[in-house]
């Protein structure tokens, strides 16, 4: 049932074997899966249910209800745009759809050169700064329609280099 | 065990610490509607919040079945905030529900519905969105319908708790949130080893067996020969779909009822088990004298057999090669017994009734064809459907006359054939058997009650002619994990273990008669506890009333060898009556 490499499955028992003395490692776990690779995909769910004797249907439960990890393989950059109620009333579906007018892709996608990933967040704890977009862990505060083509580009330039 | 005074409605009662209102409320002779609790907490999520009340001390409505009484609180039950409260959340379930309750074979045991009865929910007063759909067809034994699922959760914590396994989880967040194997996949896709356990604990049509009434109704339109076979826990619990009390033995109607739905014959699996205990403790004596692969482990339960196949793939030669009991006698009925009385058996058709849904994959699987493609089973009926069949043709079944089976040369029991049908059953009949064979005479009292019981492995030892054989039995997977574990370490001290794929064995099994209290108000109030005892007591009790309880003393069998096949694990015995299994097969897409 697993199609992955030696080296990946290697990895993930070495992850496993990081919590091996937590009696609920699973978000650990996955946690690291999700930094490590950008993704954790079913084969590698199967993995860690052997390793932790949790069924796969569980963990594959906590990966859908968790934003925060994904079952497919995310942009170099995700643009994490707070839909939380603050940033929501200042204006945060503006900035989401014009993201996703910018690139063409609708939230939860990933751009066709595996650039941008575009993720609706439910509160990020930045309301002071609302709307919120974080993105990789740089948040950039009250963004506004207007700004989100120069953001694109900052990243465009980066990403080229 | 320490008390705590509390009041309800005002009323003082003095109840036991640590119990849920709920609880503490039935002991007092209060009923709170509640939905997702299950079975004294084996599943109490608060998910549905039908259960709600008020409670002092705590802040707004709780969930009654998993809060907590406390010294001193006063609970209110009818007061117009919890009335109106559980209401609105049975309103709030049924908004988001397929309500083409006529479609659903839950119809009359629905529990959503019996609790929309009770809090009055009654308008449609919420419409909008519904949850995205899914239906799962695939699976020849379960159908799961999300439309009809209230994220109750019994069914994951069944899977868990009889298995270990967990096939079913919560998939998805918030409105989007399904009850699922992982990835949404069919349970044909997935590591389930569809034992039908979940159909048991659904309080909803969301999980049901696949039903083959259509395929028999064909058959019969078709004039083919239609012969029926009904396994032991059948009898056990058939009673039950007509409003008799548990544990109600009812063989013989069962019979009339069978034979007034129009089947040319009606026979017992008992016969097949027979003749399996006779195939069977011949390969174990065999193993044993010739230094083959032991312990042996039974084969009857196919949802056992799927778990072998899928989680110790490596451990197949432990599994006894003998088909399970129906499918022998479908065998013989197609060769044997067809030839006997001039039908061809391309024109015969075998139904199985059994207390099983995973029998309906066990009939297709590729090893249980005949050559010409003939299958040993043509189609498997679980105890419910059976239950629908009899009610659509207007049988009153209390009526019923008590019948017997047809006379015929593959009509004969033993006692032993009958106790299949629950857990420890067959070790009993195998050791029956296997004291004769080792001993030359039969057991003093005949019984082995080393094996009975409902504790999870069970194991005894006898020295049987010079021979010691240990013995385990185990029903549930959690049990057969601890056993093939030890098998694979090489540190199982068994010569022979008993295995069966449903909690009690098939009196429990995934196609019996659903057991909710809410549905039995003139059971005793621990029935959730003794349903299974109780069961298992009819088909012990019909053991002792059969003038010959040992397989090897089924002269029909005998005759069978005598006639046709020889002698116990010959060479046609072995093409008909044995089976191999598939550590590679195919399950995920």
């Amino acid at each position: 049932m697993n199609h992955l490499s030696e080296a990946a499955v290697r990895q993930i028992n070495e992850i496993c074997d990081r919590y091996a003395e937590e009696q609920t490692p699973l978000m650990m776990i996955l946690s690291d899966i999700q930094k490590e690779y950008g993704y954790i995909p079913l084969e590698v769910q199967e993995l860690v249910s052997e390793r932790t004797g949790v069924p796969v249907a569980e963990i594959y439960g906590v990966v859908t209800f968790y934003s925060f990890f994904s079952l497919t393989p995310k942009g170099k950059y995700v643009i994490g745009c707070c839909l939380g109620t603050a940033c929501y009333v200042k204006g945060a579906q503006q900035v989401i759809d014009k993201f996703s007018d910018m690139l063409g892709i609708k939230a939860g996608q990933t751009t066709e050169d595996g650039l941008f990933t575009i993720d609706a967040l439910r509160c990020i704890g930045a309301c002071g700064i609302a709307p919120a977009v974080s993105i990789n862990g740089k948040v950039y505060p009250k963004v506004s329609p207007a700004s989100v083509a120069g953001i694109i580009e900052e990243y465009r330039a980066k990403g080229n280099n | 065990m320490s008390k705590v005074n509390i009041k309800i409605e005002g009323i003082p009662f003095e109840v036991d610490a640590g119990l849920t209102i709920l609880e503490a409320a039935r002991q007092c002779g209060f009923e709170i509607p509640s939905l997702c609790a299950f079975n004294h907490g084996e599943c109490s999520k608060a998910s549905c919040r039908v259960c709600l009340v008020e409670a002092t001390g705590a802040r707004g409505l709780v969930a009654s079945c998993v809060y907590p009484v406390s010294e001193g609180m006063e609970i209110k039950i009818s007061s117009p905030k919890a009335v109106a409260a559980r209401r609105v959340s049975v309103e709030l379930l049924l908004s988001n529900h397929n309500r083409n309750c006529q479609e659903c074979d839950k119809n009359g045991k629905c529990e959503l519905l019996h609790v929309a009865k009770l809090t009055g929910a009654k308008e449609e007063r919420f419409q909008g969105e519904q949850t995205p759909v899914t239906r799962d067809f695939l699976t020849p034994t379960i159908v799961r319908d999300t439309s009809k699922c209230v994220l109750c959760g019994r069914c994951v914590e069944r899977c868990k708790n009889a298995h270990g396994i967990g096939v079913l989880g919560f998939e998805n967040r918030g409105f989007k949130t399904i009850v699922a194997p992982a990835e949404n996949r069919s349970f044909i896709q997935s590591p389930c080893i569809m034992c039908g356990q979940c159909i048991n604990v659904c309080p909803t049509g969301a999980l049901m067996e696949a039903s083959e009434i259509d395929r028999v109704d064909q058959a019969m339109a078709q004039g083919k020969y239609v012969v029926v076979q009904t396994a032991p826990a059948v009898r056990a619990a058939l009673g039950e779909e007509f409003g008799m009390k548990i544990g109600t033995p009812v063989t013989g109607k069962m019979v009339a009822a069978l034979r007034r739905l129009g089947y040319k014959k009606v026979f017992d699996t008992n016969f097949g088990a027979d003749l399996t205990i006779m195939e069977e403790a011949n390969e174990l004596l065999h193993r044993v004298k010739t230094g083959g692969v032991l312990p042996m482990i039974t084969s009857c339960s196919p949802g056992w057999v799927n778990y072998a196949e899928y989680y110790y793939p490596d451990q197949l030669s432990h599994l006894s090669t003998c088909k399970s009991p129906h499918e022998m006698f479908g065998a013989i009925l197609k060769t044997y017994y067809a030839k006997k009385i001039g039908v061809d058996p391309k024109d015969m058709f075998v139904v199985s009734i059994m207390p099983c849904s995973c029998k309906k994959y066990e009939k297709n699987r590729p090893e249980m064809e005949e050559e010409g493609g003939l299958r040993d089973v043509d189609a498997v009926l679980t105890t419910r459907e059976l239950g629908r069949v009899i009610r659509r043709a207007g049988i009153r079944f209390d009526k019923l006359p008590d019948e017997d089976f047809d006379q015929d040369i593959v009509h004969d029991y033993s006692g032993a054939g009958v106790i299949f049908g629950v857990t420890g059953g067959v070790m009993e009949a195998a050791l029956r058997t296997a004291h004769y064979v080792l001993t030359g005479k039969e057991r003093e009292g005949i019984i082995f009650k080393e094996v009975r019981g409902f504790e999870n492995i069970r194991e005894a030892e006898f020295e049987l002619g010079g021979q010691k054989i240990k013995v385990a039995v185990t029903s549930g997977m959690r049990g057969a994990k601890v056993l093939l574990d030890q098998i694979r370490e090489g540190t199982s001290p068994y010569t022979f273990i008993e295995v069966m794929g449903c909690p009690g064995g098939c009196i429990n099994g995934g196609g019996q008669p659903y057991v909710r209290e809410v549905f039995l108000p003139n059971e005793d109030s621990d029935i959730m506890d003794t349903y299974k005892e109780k069961r298992a007591q009819a088909l012990y009790s019909e053991d002792e009333r059969q003038t010959v309880r040992q397989s090897h003393r089924n002269e029909q069998v005998q005759d069978l060898y005598k006639e046709f096949l020889g002698e116990p694990n010959s060479h046609l015995a072995h093409e008909l009556l044995h089976t191999s299994y598939n550590p590679n097969r195919p399950r995920f897409d």
